[in-house]
């Protein structure tokens, strides 16, 4: 037998892996964004929340950690497009008929077109927050007479929120998360070759009912409370 | 009953190909669908038209030659099922059927319906076996092999290397086969001297032949007429990381 090393990437299960990994670390992502922002719900006016942003933008730790989530975004999306065409080129002529609706779930099928709205999402979202938070006129204000110049990221939130287009982007938004995290969160483990008859529904459970349902339930409820608030 | 097919024809693997449209009367509902087909090429013969070409060999669902994408799924519409032992009682009187060949770069059309699936035999060329010197036959179970484990390798040496997971695969992706050959031996302990460098061997030609990659739908392993499980790629992708990280 002929001994084949090397070239990790440019095999095809060694892509499988950077996709999972970095889409499971995404996942761990949302999760601690969600626990940050679910103080935009707390009624004290935007304190909690602002000390919080105050925090994530003043932290080293924190600071190098949002660098490797962008980075990571970045591998998840060019490792994507990768398999994406290489996949359109493994079946040069289409089928004249095709039914893959009892064979497979429509999320699986669509990853591509899913993972596209967020990316656009993510480009958007990043403009109204990100990028006025760091380079923006954002108003600054003080609590407790503590010295801190806090920047009031939950004013520029409330505004953004009051708009119906941008509510409605949010929540579209999420569904296409809901789906994508539905079938991505599962197929992870699967590309890393964790699959135990013992464990798969619970990986599937997790799946479905935190990060395919609660999570993004829980962000689109953020824009849906200031809207109507 | 009365039959409408739409069936790909094409000359050769360098021509173009379209679909023509045939009618077949008098069908039995316990015909295979083979068999509707020999009736439909025996009609062609008599008119002096040329027969499609399709493949077949055992019809009786174990030997793999047997393809035909009807009605956009591999095999037809039967759960577990090859084309030889699909039966025309699974469809309607007057129903039309669109016969295609499998797709994929892969798998290129030789004609009409029969496609060179020798991309398979090239990756067990490339490690789907073991060395071993030969000699006298062994005392059957001289070896001790754990009950769970020779159930798990059958399952995944029931593969008959149809290609109908590549078929299915909206990325015509071979893992499902692939995985299966490396897991039969992977499992047993003739498997193991090997086992590393024979997945990494296996995967390697699978990728040079031009198959895509695995985006998990699980298409292959529904549509697979042995349902060869998609557990057997992730034990391919655990056995793949080892052999990396060991590397």
């Amino acid at each position: 037998m002929a001994t084949v090393q090397g070239g990790l990437f440019r095999s095809s299960i060694g892509r499988k892996y950077f996709m999972a990994l970095s889409g499971l670390f995404l996942c761990l992502f949302l999760v601690v964004h969600l626990a940050g922002n679910l103080q935009l719900f707390k009624d004290d006016g935007g304190k909690a929340f602002n000390m919080y942003t105050w925090f994530m933008t003043h932290n080293p730790l924190i600071k190098f950690i949002s660098y490797a989530n962008y980075a990571i975004i970045l591998l998840h999306v060019i490792d994507g497009i990768l398999l994406s065409k290489h996949n359109r080129k493994a079946r040069p002529v289409k089928y004249y008929k095709v039914d893959q609706s009892k064979s497979s779930t429509w999320s699986s099928r669509n990853m591509g077109i899913l993972g596209t709205i967020i990316l656009i999402f993510l480009v958007i979202h990043m403009r109204s927050f990100w990028f006025e938070m760091h380079f923006g006129n954002v108003p600054v204000l003080e609590y407790d007479n503590d010295g801190v110049q806090y920047k009031d990221l939950f004013t520029v939130v409330d505004a953004a929120f009051g708009q119906l287009w941008y509510v409605l982007l949010y929540v579209i938004s999420m569904f296409a998360l809901a789906f994508h995290l539905y079938h991505g969160f599962q197929s992870g483990f699967q590309s890393l070759g964790i699959n135990h008859p013992r464990y798969n529904a619970l990986i599937k459970g997790v799946g479905t009912f935190a990060f395919a349902i609660l999570i993004p339930a829980l962000f689109a409820a953020m824009p849906l409370y200031f809207f109507l608030k | 009953m009365k039959i409408n097919l739409k069936v790909w024809r094409q000359a050769n693997t360098q021509s173009k190909g379209d679909f023509k449209d045939y009618t077949v009367n008098e069908v039995s509902e316990d015909m295979s669908f083979l068999e509707m087909f020999d009736v439909l090429n025996e009609e062609l013969v008599r008119k002096g038209e040329e027969p499609v070409a399709f493949d077949h060999d055992c019809r009786e669902g174990i030997c793999g030659m047997c393809s035909m994408y009807i009605n956009g799924r591999a095999h037809g519409p039967e759960q577990g099922t090859t084309t030889c032992q699909l039966h025309m009682r699974h469809f309607k009187d007057g129903e039309t059927v669109v016969v295609e060949p499998w797709r994929a770069q892969a798998f290129p059309v030789l004609k009409d319906l029969v496609v060179d699936r020798s991309a398979f035999d090239r990756i067990i060329q490339s490690g789907g076996f073991i060395s071993v010197n030969t000699g006298n036959a062994v005392d059957a179970n001289s070896l001790p092999v754990p009950k769970h484990n020779a159930e798990l390798s059958f399952d995944a040496a029931a593969c008959i290397g149809c290609g109908a997971c590549v078929a299915a695969c909206k990325n015509a992706s071979a893992m499902l086969f692939v995985s299966a050959k490396v897991s039969q031996l992977a499992l047993l302990p003739q498997g193991q001297p090997e086992r590393y460098n024979r997945v990494q061997a296996m995967v390697h030609q699978m990728d040079l032949e031009g198959f895509g990659n695995c985006t998990n739908t699980g298409a292959c392993e529904a549509e697979c007429p042995k349902e060869i499980s998609i557990s057997n790629i992730a034990r391919m992708n655990r056995d793949f990381m080892v052999a990396k990280i060991a590397e």
